[in-house]
């Protein structure tokens, strides 16, 4: 039971650095904010969510004692992770006008969907524009 | 065989460390820096956790807990303040 526990541990720790890693070279190297984006938001919520289970898993088979403070760090990362990825891909499109201008075509009067006016009743005087 | 993969994922987070600290200083714009920044806190949590398992002690994990918080308020505050020019309304 404790040599299972130990190569579980050693795999999972070894698993969240791989992924940590990968998301911090994925920043590192892509060329785009968006496609920058990625890396961080999902390769290194999965790697710090793998080291977090080693970390529940080691309290529990070497210590002994059951730890939650690892719950409550995955919980609150995996909540904010997402809000910051939206926060920082939303002040992208608000400020980078260089980039708007090469945007394809699209049947709105703004390339990105958020730049429109939330109004409901532009809908049908655009689609007839169309 | 756990001191082991911790000294390796110790190593490798310090090297997903240094590549953050490239992006930190060679990115473009001010919103690279701010990703870079969110990155950053969030390896350090990845490094306080598996420190707290390689000397055996559970006193880190307020450590943790403080950089999850204020690397996610930061984050926000920061982009609030290029969306709007202003942090509290």
């Amino acid at each position: 039971m404790a040599i299972v526990a130990e190569f579980l541990i050693a795999a999972l720790i070894l698993v969240g650095a791989f992924f940590l890693l990968v998301g911090s070279f994925a920043l590192a190297k892509l060329p785009d904010m968006m496609r920058r984006l990625h890396g961080p938001t999902k390769s290194t919520t999965l790697g710090i969510g793998s080291i977090l289970i080693a970390s529940m898993i080691f309290a529990v088979a070497v210590r002994g004692s059951l730890s939650l403070h690892e719950l409550l760090i995955t919980l609150f990362i995996f909540l904010t992770a997402p809000v910051t990825a939206f926060m920082i891909s939303k002040a992208h499109i608000l400020r980078d006008k260089r980039e708007r201008a090469n945007l394809p075509p699209t049947g709105t009067t703004n390339g990105w969907a958020t730049l429109d006016a939330p109004t409901p009743t532009e809908e049908p005087a655009r689609a007839e524009s169309r | 065989m756990i001191t082991l993969a911790c000294q390796i994922a110790i190593g490798v987070i310090g090297l997903s460390l240094l590549f953050n600290v490239y992006r930190l200083v060679a990115g473009p714009d001010v919103l690279d820096r701010i990703l870079a920044l969110d990155t950053m806190t969030v390896n350090a949590i990845a490094l306080i956790v598996v420190v707290a398992m390689f000397f055996e002690a559970p006193v880190y994990f307020e450590a943790a807990l403080l950089f999850a918080m204020v690397g996610f308020l930061t984050t926000v505050s920061f982009c609030k303040y290029l969306l709007r020019g202003n942090v509290i309304e």
